[in-house]
């Protein structure tokens, strides 16, 4: 072995915790004949400042170039011995711990044996160390600028944060506008605030800042490098009407004659070719529908083109890539709804006046296609409704998981169908989940309402029987507190529908090398403790694209999102882990074996050399690569081949 | 004296290392013959360690890593469940029981799961009696496979 090599071992007896279990002292003089160790020690707390200096005393004074702590588990106090070694000079990777206390100690009782076992894993650190070499913790620069991916509340609010503290965000929407599914709704809960009253400030807001870039009918089309420089490539598609020119005034979309079903309405009300979503839009410029305008389709009409007296139509314009350099990334791009179409039995698009939750917020919407107005199709005013919960969630045919806002819009519902009609009201829940700032509260107030809460599952609806102008609907279902089927006749029917991962989250998720959970959302870095970050560095999920959530819970990510973009633009540089894989070009034999393991795409080839190389930034030392490569060349640092091969042969010698 | 078997343990660093230290900490006991080695990712295993610590004395080998669809690494350990697929058969072939090769998702809060593993493994590998190398020597004198 090396002779340069002076190892230094320390076994600590955590007060009684080791000590009275494994024979510290025996420990400490077995390892004393072990080659290469120059000096061992046994202490009674290795981790205070006077153990600590121990160890620097060491290493100033012996010339002690490795370490090893019989300690406590490495996940509690490498880093804190890594800080010793770097105080005193040393590279903090020469060190190793042997996990005397969790895994020896603790899980066995005082004897022979546990000391045994405790000098075995004290034999494998001291080999293992001997081939440890320094290793160079990287950084790379952070570019201050942010891209966030959606313009529902939760980018309007990080785009904003971000904005706020004159960093420059890019915020791209795919709709014409911004304002997401909160546009569209007509009351918020629990406070019955107006959603756009709220919203249509930020917007503004968001309009007017100079640090924001807004990109809206917009999309990613594109993302590559890393944390701190990626390169976006944007779509910006064609709108057919110039944005310089445009003064928003309107009179094309007045005069357009074609008209099509409005998204905005949930397909509900109408649009024209020429639109802009609702009347509140930013930016306040419409957009010519290639699919529906007349022209496009058959090369006659331009009806916009004349009247336009800004002369902003323009039907040359053509889509336009944009390339854009930007630290971090921020996706919030929210939720579809799940389409109640396929559960026949409900009649959704079969049966009239059975309508979706979010059909019903535009028709509570004083903006919305009936003014505000409860209407069934006929015209006439409902006399009744029932609030079905969780279509489409907590079902294992549809989506197993809860969305979280149902029951909260449904006891909305319920106040305002009282308010609109004065008629009754009939719920079917399966829970009620009212958990949330002044939820339960508001809860109550609508019991007090005199609601009909019938806690069952709806078995079907179907079309009732009268000699009215019109058939009422006759809901079957179970009540399960009485434990009998009962029948319901009422006017209207909502159907509160699950909140679904966007169909395109696939998609995007290969743009951005994001994972997702079972239930199809992003999946976020740790459940608990970083529900905002994401595996891959630099990228955080915010809204429900994460999981399904309220408006306040959406609005703390996002903000909480911003603070760590800003966080890593105000530091100017990003420490990345110092345990990454590396490839011995000369060993490689250019098999590409590990190009498609590597789970960061970390690994690329490089032609000319014809060898495989590994990208030091994106790559997050798992290794995978390295059990792989039949030829050995590719090593992980600090978990090398040799080192893990040295720990078995100590363990075991 | 009673046979007492050599154990070694690939834990990755993320939850089976952490619900072994979770054994510890909740003071939960398990037979002294398991010393655990801690990998990044159990899918940073290479077979070779398996074979080198028959080579060198061991008696048994247990493998543990993150419950399925919760490796660090998004999918390392679908990686590991088919290596020991593989693995198994060569060690089969080597002359070595299958029994004596274990693998065992143990998650981060499973401190229980862990030792089960290691007292089943342990009581096994005692009912098989020391591992006598065979054919390893032989053919597995290369360090990788
Ligand atoms: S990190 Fe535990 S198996 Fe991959």
């Amino acid at each position: 072995m090396d002779d340069d090599i002076k190892i230094g071992v320390y076994v600590c007896h955590c007060g009684h915790n080791i000590a009275d279990v494994i024979d510290v002292e025996d420990v400490a003089q077995r390892a004393r004949k072990s080659g290469n160790v120059s000096v061992s020690r046994d202490y009674v707390y290795m981790c205070s400042s006077k153990g600590q200096n121990l160890i620097k005393q060491d290493i100033m004074q012996l010339g002690i170039n490795r370490v090893v702590v019989a300690a406590c588990s490495p996940r509690l106090y490498e880093q804190t011995f890594q800080n010793v070694l770097r105080e005193s000079g040393l590279n903090p990777y020469l060190l190793q711990i042997a996990n005397v206390r969790e895994q020896c100690a603790w899980v066995h009782e005082a004897g022979l044996q546990a000391t045994e076992k405790a000098n075995r894993l004290v034999h494998g650190a001291i080999r293992r160390v001997s081939h440890h070499s320094p290793v160079e913790e990287q950084s790379v620069p952070v570019f201050p600028a942010t891209l966030v991916i959606g313009g529902g509340i939760a980018g309007i609010q990080a785009a904003l944060e971000i904005a706020n503290s004159r960093h420059v965000v890019y915020l791209v929407e795919r709709e014409p506008s911004i304002g997401g599914h909160m546009a569209q709704f007509d009351k918020t809960f629990p406070t019955l605030d107006c959603s756009a009253c709220i919203l249509t400030p930020k917007m503004n807001e968001v309009s007017r800042n100079p640090y924001i870039r807004l990109m809206t009918y917009s999309e990613v089309t594109d993302v590559s490098g890393y944390v701190g420089n990626f390169a976006v490539k944007v779509k910006r598609k064609a709108r057919y009407i110039d944005e310089d020119k445009c003064v928003g005034c309107g009179i094309c979309q007045e005069k357009c004659p074609w008209s099509t079903a409005s998204e905005f309405d949930a397909g509900l009300g109408m649009r024209k070719a020429v639109y802009t979503p609702f009347p509140q839009a930013i930016p306040n410029i419409p957009v010519i529908d290639r699919e529906r305008c007349v022209y496009f389709l058959k090369g006659k009409c331009r009806a916009c083109e004349k009247v336009c007296e800004a002369q902003a139509i323009n039907f040359e314009q053509e889509d336009m890539y944009i390339d854009l350099q930007v630290g971090s990334i921020i996706v919030a791009t929210g939720f579809d709804v799940f389409d109640p179409t396929p559960i026949v039995q409900y009649g959704y698009g079969r049966l009239p006046n059975v309508f979706t939750s979010l059909e019903f917020e535009r028709l509570c919407s004083p903006s919305g296609p009936t003014g505000g107005q409860l209407k069934l199709v006929s015209g006439r005013t409902p006399e009744s409704v029932a609030i079905i919960h969780c279509v489409g969630s907590r079902d294992k045919n549809y989506n197993a998981y809860c969305s979280r806002v149902c029951c909260m819009h449904s006891l909305k519902y319920s106040h305002l169908f009282k308010e609109k009609t004065g008629g009754e009201v009939y719920q079917l829940y399966i829970d009620m989940r009212c958990a949330g700032k002044a939820y339960e509260e508001f809860y109550e107030r609508v019991q007090g309402e005199h609601v009909h809460f019938i806690r069952g599952k709806l078995a079907s609806i179907a079309a009732g029987v009268t000699d009215a102008e019109e058939d009422n609907l006759i809901l079957t279902c179970e009540d399960t507190l009485l434990g009998n089927l009962i029948n319901i006749s009422v006017d209207m029917v909502v159907l509160c529908v699950a909140l679904e991962p966007r169909h395109d989250t696939e998609q995007l998720s290969h743009i951005l090398r994001l994972g997702r959970s079972h239930d199809g959302f992003f999946l976020e870095r740790h459940p608990k403790l970083d529900p905002v970050a994401t595996m891959s560095e630099g990228i955080f999920v915010v809204g429900c694209c994460q999981g399904p959530k309220d408006i306040p819970d959406t609005v703390a990510q996002a903000s909480a999102a911003s603070a760590r973009a800003l966080a890593m633009i105000s530091k100017g540089k990003m420490e990345m882990g110092a345990i990454t894989a590396s490839v011995d070009e000369v060993v490689c034999s250019g098999c590409k074996v590990c190009n498609a393991l590597c789970p960061y795409s970390a690994i690329f080839f490089d032609e000319i050399s014809n060898v495989s190389r590994v990208n030091q930034v994106l790559c997050k030392g798992c290794n995978v690569c390295g059990a792989a490569c039949p030829s050995g060349a590719i090593s992980t640092r600090n978990f090398s081949t040799i080192q893990i091969l040295a720990e078995i042969e100590g363990v075991l010698a | 004296m009673s046979f007492e078997p050599k154990i070694i343990a690939f834990l990755c660093n993320w939850c089976s290392y952490a619900g072994a230290d979770l054994a510890g900490v909740s003071r939960s006991k398990c037979s002294p013959n398991v010393m655990s080695i801690r990998l990044m990712c159990s899918g940073g295993l290479e077979p070779a360690f398996v074979l080198k610590a028959f080579k060198e004395g061991a008696d048994g080998v247990l493998v543990c890593g993150c419950n399925l669809g919760d490796c660090h690494y998004v999918d390392g350990n679908y990686k590991t469940l088919m290596r020991m697929t593989l693995l198994k058969k060569l060690v089969k072939q080597l002359g070595i029981e299958e029994e004596r090769v274990r693998l065992q998702w143990v998650c981060a809060s499973c401190a229980e799961d862990f030792v089960q593993a290691v007292n089943t493994i342990t009581n096994d590998v005692k009912a098989l009696g020391p591992y006598t190398q065979i054919k390893i020597e032989a053919e597995a004198e290369t360090s990788r496979i």
